[in-house]
């Protein structure tokens, strides 16, 4: 009798929580609207540069407020899947290319009017429409280069990596850069989804069948390309019992000096600015054809927001203005999703690393991440973690590619 | 999580409470006096039944829904009726969790309570700086997981961790610890029992201080020794203490959580995925809320279940003197 009493107050408790939840919020009666903005792009250094931007869109639009919230990048997914289930989402907030489709198919994201369309990269703005209704705007793209040390490739007496290496080239490189004993590797690549649908592209695979709903790398290009990217561990790459795979590992092997070539993100500029050797990049060697992994992160307003149109409104000066354009430029954050070909020029005089051209040669040939509407994570997830046990030796490739190919086929319902 | 602690141990409370709600009050024949009576006795719940309420039974309840619908947290829940425990019980990652977080009491709750006993034994002399050393040993019960998890981590490192260094000078080659399949539990229960060590150490220590000393001299004075007295007088009469520690450390076994996912995040290759971790992941990575709360409930059951043997089963071997 009296646990089932308890469970009705419970009951009543929870209810009188979820509503006074949704009471709040509303202001519709004055001109004056704040909306609320949580991201986590400015997050580590690019605070001040997204409340330039702020500032300028409160000048010209007076009449609305912005309240910016910044969120460190590994919490965000968290955050904001908690935020929807709860009802307490801000107006306007960041989402990744790889999980637009996921929250498009839930109906979390209202539908943007966009006023000045032109002001876009249209491939980019391309790739957050769903039956042509535009869902979110690109607030930046990014690519994955191949970071070289110059000052290790003088001392070894080798040649500087450019666009028409191929896999035997960085492989050769690799291997006259690595001196194990003394620390000193040659290449790192980190052993995950991301490197491995690129990789398989780079070999002519295809990750998902034509039908995108079963995979379809379990295949001759497939073996060999997981076998290229596990194949570094131990040899020219540190192994994970020394570290590999860790937060931020390889990055500092690289700043140390110790490490040949860097295959990460154009966002890594900023933080090799100041090391005290010389440094360039070149776009990412393919086999049997080249393929660069393209970042990008959009903007969305929530479908339950009170401000729809104010919302739009911040989200397309976000993602298109001047001010954007020119922050993002100067500062050396994410490249913006800007038409404007002659603010992207100035981009190329900005210093080291000397060739950035590699950051534009890298878009002509972009291998995007495969999606999936529902499993998107557990894809992700089982992918890395199988290519991991062929990493660590405790499965062949063969056999860790049979085996993510049957547990992602259950989770993504092929 | 932290509900199903609350309501297990809301469930032990039950079993001893109900001798102290039992006492009559001192006039029953006086009805005004009965109902102030039973006024100032909720009175003095209602600080610990408020977020009792609103925090564990709440949630409880809200989780026994939720685990009825298909929900990923986005769309509104579908009702699937129990297709989410169906789903459960015919999936083989279902038996590994359990058999993970099985893997993990069996391991660390002797090594914690052998330990805890030991300190506590020692610490119970008239040692020198004991009370530095008690403070000392309870440090790392009031550390953070976050910390205390990294430390390990560093302490376990396979290629240059302080452990293998000094397994190195005696020429033993350290295991993979954290990186090994096989060593990756061992590593996690290892953490645990040393973090452990000092609650156990301190129920265990009011423990052994309630007891008689005159027992243990007689005990001496007829020639036990000290291994006698130990095993006839003190572990015997510290029973109601190790009960306890059993009891509240099955519980908090079934449910760890902190150390894996700081330590291993569940890997390598699923071996550490101990039934909570895969709560978390199924509700914040893979958005499967409802067969999460449909687990929790499964976990819940099971705390339940051996929590209600262990307390039937106290009679045969804790002695309340």
């Amino acid at each position: 009798m009296r646990t089932t009493a308890l469970a009705t107050v419970g009951l009543a408790a929870a209810v009188a929580l979820t509503l006074s939840g949704c009471a709040a919020g509303g202001d519709q009666e004055s001109g004056d609207v704040t909306i609320t903005y949580t991201n986590f792009i400015s997050n580590d250094g690019n605070e001040e540069n997204l409340e330039k931007i702020v500032a300028a869109f409160e000048e010209e639009n007076p009449d609305i407020t912005v309240e910016v919230t910044t969120l460190p990048y590994a919490d965000y997914g968290t955050a904001l899947q908690t935020d929807l289930a709860a009802g307490t989402v801000a107006d306007v907030f960041d989402i990744e290319y790889s999980n637009y489709a996921q929250y498009q198919a839930n109906g979390v994201l209202a539908e943007l009017p966009v006023e000045a369309p032109d002001a876009y990269r249209q491939s980019v703005l391309d790739a957050y429409q769903t039956d042509g209704v535009q869902y979110a705007l690109p607030s930046s793209f990014s690519t994955v280069v191949l970071f070289y040390n110059r000052d290790l490739f003088d001392a070894a007496g080798l040649e500087y990596p450019t666009s028409d290496w191929t896999w035997a080239e960085e492989q050769a490189a690799a291997e006259k850069l690595t001196d194990a004993a003394a620390g000193a590797w040659g290449d790192h690549q980190p052993v995950s989804f991301y490197e491995f649908y690129k990789v398989l592209a780079q070999n002519g695979g295809e990750f998902l069948d034509k039908s995108g709903t079963k995979t379809a790398f379990n295949s001759p290009e497939g073996i060999e390309a997981a076998e290229w990217l596990v194949g570094k561990s131990g040899t020219v790459m540190p192994t994970i019992e020394a570290g590999q795979g860790t937060p931020d590992f390889d990055t500092t092997l690289f700043t140390d000096g110790k490490l040949g070539m860097l295959h990460t993100g154009i966002w890594m500029f900023g933080a090799f600015a100041d090391v005290p050797f010389g440094w360039d990049i070149a776009v990412e060697p393919g086999n049997t054809e080249q393929a660069s992994a393209l970042f990008s992160n959009a903007v969305g307003v929530s479908a339950e927001s009170d401000h729809v149109e104010a919302a739009a409104k911040f989200a397309e000066f976000l993602t298109s203005s001047e001010v954007m354009v020119e922050a993002r430029l100067e500062s050396g954050w994410e490249l913006p999703a800007t038409s404007d070909e002659a603010a992207l020029a100035s981009y190329l005089e900005l210093g080291t690393p000397e060739n950035r051209q590699a950051v534009f040669d890298s878009l002509e040939q972009v291998a995007l991440p495969p999606v999936v509407a529902e499993g998107q994570q557990e894809m992700q997830d089982i992918m890395t973690e199988e290519l991991v046990e062929a990493q660590s030796g405790r499965k062949s490739v063969e056999e860790a590619l049979s085996s993510a190919e049957e547990r992602i086929n259950a989770a993504i319902g092929g | 999580m932290t509900a199903l602690v609350g309501a297990a141990a809301a469930e032990i409370d039950g079993g001893s409470s109900s001798s102290a709600t039992g006492v009559a009050p001192r006039h029953p024949s006086a009805r005004g006096s009965r109902r102030r009576y039973a006024l100032t006795v909720l009175a003095f719940m209602l600080p610990s039944a408020i977020p009792l309420v609103l925090f564990v039974l709440g949630p409880m309840v809200a989780a026994a829904w939720i685990s009825l619908t298909e929900w990923n947290l986005l769309s509104p829940a579908k009702w699937v009726g129990l297709d989410n425990y169906a789903t459960l019980l015919t999936d083989p990652a279902t038996g590994d969790v359990f058999l993970h977080t099985v893997y993990y009491i069996v391991g660390y709750l002797p090594l914690v309570y052998v330990g805890g006993l030991a300190i506590a034994l020692a610490l119970n002399t008239a040692l020198r700086g004991r009370t530095l050393l008690r403070g000392i040993y309870f440090l790392p019960v009031i550390t953070s997981w976050i910390v205390v998890a990294l430390v390990w981590r560093w302490l376990l490192n396979p290629s240059n961790g302080v452990v293998n260094t000094v397994l190195g000078f005696f020429g033993i080659e350290g295991p993979g610890w954290w990186s090994d399949p096989a060593w990756a539990m061992p590593s996690i229960i290892l953490a645990s029992a040393w973090k452990d060590l000092g609650f156990v150490m301190v129920i265990l220590l009011a423990g052994l201080q309630a007891i008689d000393p005159g027992l243990v001299d007689a005990a001496r004075v007829d020639g036990a020794g000290w291994w006698r007295r130990l095993f006839s007088i003190t572990l015997p009469l510290l029973s109601p203490a190790t009960f306890f520690v059993v009891v509240i450390s099955l519980i908090n076994g079934f449910q760890v959580f902190d150390q894996v996912y700081a330590m291993t995040g569940g890997g390598p290759g699923g071996a550490t995925q101990v039934v909570v971790q895969q709560i978390y992941d199924l509700t914040f990575r893979y958005g499967k809320a409802g067969e999460a709360s449909a687990l929790s409930w499964l976990l819940f059951i099971v705390i339940l279940a051996v929590t209600v043997v262990q307390i039937r089963g106290q009679r045969k071997w804790v002695n309340y003197g």
